[in-house]
């Protein structure tokens, strides 16, 4: 199953198939290591629901609703 | 000299390290039209002296953001014998895709393999010969921390410096290879230093790049066209990004072997994320680590032991003499900690530095001038212009010092990115990230660290609006001014609770702050709320020299400016309040004959929709001196107040009823103005708001104007305080004094309200 890193539930796993959104933000999400094939896991969500906090290459990283809606991602069990 | 630049990701030990090579030889300063900290130092320990530069910390080398830009083009132009990149061996893949990018560069480069104590703590192991020999560059391992490989990684760096390097790049193997290859064979036969780097970012479609090379830029359009990929269809810049990641997890992270393959497992770290950030805990335990820096600061009754077991004071212990004074130096020593109550460390350290040290020091050296037999004018200059300019200004010091010192621990220990995760979505309401809110926070202790951690907003107009509303977060120093006016509304005019309104004017304060913010993100700071894609890192323990490296960096950043702008303004304003229009030297009791005076009876008028002006009659100007005293330091303004309290008695032959004018808190003081001008509630109330909102003192504009960089972004920003000030303050006397007043406002507001829609709609209009 496919959707958007925003629509993650806490503990959910999946690989990212592509990054949308334009200019700036697209190129930091790039940096930041979110490109295709790689395995992200949503960790946790911010007291208010967002941003939320998610696993990638070893690292944590916090971001956005707004922008983890430009990531399209796998769902995996 | 020769010269190596350090460069990496932020958090990765770049400080430290940095630290470690260079020790005292530190210096700090910006980097020419932007405020990113420039800092270079000096390593001895190689064959010869060499320059160490810091780079800014950064994740990549786009053209987004001020950091990336500076460690790109020093790179580039100013052409280094070598580059350190320091790589977190905790952090591998990331870290290498900066790698990657520099790589391309035509420089020598050495990589610092950093954090393999924690890598090995972990079970983990990085086979640094296997990266070495992928990379094509020398890597060392190193601990910044406990300082090992660190001569080691110096002297690779010295050997690498004597070679020449050409550029390398890991997207020859892919699908893009040929083309850049092409790229790269045209820009060189132009004779293009660095052709690699530029063919990659032309073919990244950098906007920069694209500007420098014009001419080549058809012909990369060109080559191209004949490229189509089936996922990226012809976004380049996603190709790219993507290639080096995919090179890197293929080729290097088989470097390194993990122990358990779990990424979900929980780290230490992990288990104190998940009670800091918890869904519930998370805010209440921020707000109560946040009351406790500023209770260890500004705190005179630490832990409430005073209160709670009703401690005598050292009045009651009768160690004071008739005068209230300490009756020997024991007691003053005592003094400094001990009232009623044990006081913070903030205090103790503040009142030792002032009373004991400071106070003592000008005192003596007072003393002296006083002494000399020079002419009055000559000591008044001295003493009471130059000596006291400057101990208002150090008195500064220690608060700012132990303020800085708690949110330092913050940022280094990992909790500040937190807090901003928590805040993020409370302050996007306001168009600003939740990195805004320490800033704002810190700005109820003092404006001056407050606007120098602005530094953490990556967002230029983000960080100008944040900036601007600092001040109206009521300082320390501003404290004095409520209580004293509050208190003598109270007592004067017997309504009210001092604490009541004391406690409203902060709130004043917040609110305006919200409003101005609002105002400037949709008018002329417009802009979207910046993006928030932000690292946390792993918690540490802070290192204390790292914290020591800060707090030396900011005293000295502060005492420079305390002996240039900040005396040169205070010797300025004594001059205008002790010398009248034909030039005569004025004793402090006929300041109503200064030049000041003067100037403040012609410009009286301009208060008077704020209460103190015209309708104070003759003597209402009082208002007007002390609130521009208050320019210098807010504590000038009650000061003042007791200055001129003694001089209008002396005028009008007031009856002053038994008030004690010089008494410190003021509140007689304010009383006998009253008296004295008949100035009423709202008119006062007015008063107290003019100078929470007005431009700040002196040490606050001059930090205001180094960080904003940009000239005209600090004169606009002087404008806007004196603007905010002044709409404020009349709306707080008009509406006080004639309630229906209200409604003339609620209109004016929704007109410019409607106004500033309809401008920003017509502009989206146009932009489609």
């Amino acid at each position: 199953m496919e959707k958007t890193l925003d629509n993650f539930s806490i503990g959910e796993k999946g690989i990212v198939k592509m990054v949308l959104g334009e200019g700036k933000i697209k190129r930091r999400l790039f940096d930041m290591g979110i490109t295709p094939g790689a395995e992200v896991f949503l960790r946790k969500k911010a007291p208010l629901g967002d941003p939320i906090e998610i696993t990638l290459r070893g690292y944590e990283l916090t971001l956005r609703k707004t922008e983890a809606a430009c990531v399209k991602v796998e769902v995996q069990s | 000299m020769k010269r190596f630049a350090l460069a990496g990701n932020p958090n990765c030990g770049k400080t430290t390290l940095f630290n470690s090579l260079t020790g005292s030889t530190a210096h700090v300063g910006n980097w020419p039209g932007v405020t990113v900290d420039k800092r270079d130092g000096v390593y001895k320990k190689c064959a010869e002296p060499v320059k160490i530069i810091d780079l800014p910390g950064i994740y990549s080398l786009s053209p987004y953001t001020p950091e990336e830009l500076i460690a790109r083009n020093y790179i580039l132009d100013e052409k280094p014998d070598c580059v350190i990149n320091i790589v977190d061996a905790t952090n591998l893949e990331r870290n290498l895709y900066l790698t990657t990018q520099i790589l391309e560069m035509d420089v020598p480069v050495v990589v610092a393999l950093n954090m393999m104590d924690a890598v090995k703590k972990s079970g983990d192991s990085i086979n640094a010969k296997l990266l070495e020999e992928r990379l094509g560059v020398p890597v060392v391992e190193i601990s910044a921390l406990k300082e090992t490989g660190l001569k080691e990684l110096m002297d690779k760096a010295f050997n690498e410096s004597k070679k020449i390097r050409e550029g390398s790049t890991v997207l020859e193997t892919s699908p893009l290879g040929h083309l850049i290859g092409d790229v790269k064979i045209a820009l060189k036969g132009q004779n293009v230093a660095n052709p690699l780097f530029h063919a990659v970012k032309l073919v990244e479609q950098d906007e920069i790049e694209a500007n420098m090379h014009k001419e080549t830029l058809p012909m990369v359009e060109e080559f191209k066209k004949t490229f189509n990929d089936e996922i990226f269809g012809g976004d380049f810049e996603a190709l790219v990004a993507d290639a080096r990641y995919k090179y890197i997890s293929s080729n290097f992270a088989s470097v390194l072997s993990k122990k358990s393959k779990d990424t979900t497992k929980m780290s230490k770290s992990d288990k104190a994320d998940k009670v800091l950030t918890h869904k519930w805990w998370g805010i209440p335990i921020f707000l109560v680590i946040l009351f406790g820096i500023f209770h260890l600061t500004f705190g005179e009754d630490l832990l409430f032991l005073g209160k709670i077991f009703s401690l005598p004071s050292l009045e009651d212990l009768g160690l004071l003499n008739e005068d209230g004074d300490p009756i020997n130096f024991g007691v003053r020593i005592l003094a400094t900690f001990y009232d009623g109550a044990v006081m913070s460390p903030g205090v103790w350290i503040n009142n030792v530095w002032n009373d004991l040290i400071v106070g003592e020091f000008f005192g003596w050296l007072g003393g002296l001038v006083e002494e000399s037999g020079m002419a009055p004018w000559a000591i008044g200059l001295i003493n009471n212009g130059i000596f006291d300019g400057i101990s208002a200004v150090l008195s500064f010091l220690p608060p700012i010092l132990v303020l800085f010192l708690f949110f330092s621990i913050l940022e280094d220990s990992g909790y500040m990115a937190r807090i901003a995760f928590i805040l993020d979505r409370m302050f996007r309401r306001f168009g600003l990230s939740g990195r805004a809110f320490m800033p704002m926070i810190m700005g109820f202790g003092c404006s001056v660290p407050a606007m120098i951690n602005t530094r953490t907003l990556a967002d230029d107009k983000e960080r100008t609006a944040t900036v601007r509303v600092i001040p109206f977060f009521s300082c320390g120093a501003k404290l004095p001014i409520l209580t004293a006016v509050a208190g003598a509304i109270v007592a004067f005019f017997g309504v009210g609770n001092a604490d009541v309104i004391t406690f409203s004017m902060y709130l004043l304060g917040i609110v305006t702050a919200i409003v101005c913010v609002l105002l400037m993100r949709s008018t002329t700071l417009k802009g979207e709320t910046p993006p928030f894609i932000m690292e946390l890192p792993t918690y540490h323990v802070p290192q204390f020299k790292n914290l020591m490296a800060h707090l030396w960096d900011k005293t000295k950043h502060f005492v420079k400016k305390a002996f240039t702008i900040i005396l040169a303004s205070t010797i300025v304003i004594w001059a205008l309040t002790h010398f009248s229009f034909n030039w005569t030297f004025l004793e402090d009791e006929q300041v109503n004959e200064s030049i000041l005076a003067g100037i403040a009876q012609l410009v009286q008028p301009i208060f008077t929709p704020l209460g103190f002006g015209s309708q104070l009659g003759s003597l209402g100007w009082v208002f007007v001196v002390a609130a521009v005293a208050g320019l210098i330091a807010k504590e000038n303004v009650i000061a003042t107040f007791a200055t001129l309290a003694a001089c209008l008695a002396a005028v009008t032959g007031l009856d002053l009823g038994g008030l004690a004018i010089d008494a410190e808190d003021g509140i007689d003081a304010v009383q006998a103005m009253i008296q004295a001008t008949g100035i009423t509630i709202p008119g006062l109330i007015a008063f107290i708001a003019f100078n929470m909102t007005t431009i700040p003192c002196f040490a606050a504009v001059a930090t205001a104007k180094a960080e904003l960089g940009n000239k005209s972004t600090y004169h606009w920003t002087l404008v806007f305080w004196l603007v905010a000030s002044y709409v404020v303050s009349a709306i707080i006397y008009t509406v006080g004094s004639w309630w229906w007043t209200i409604f003339i406002w609620m209109v004016a507001c929704a007109g410019l309200v409607a106004c500033i829609i309809m401008r920003n709609k017509k502009a989206a209009k146009r932009l489609n």
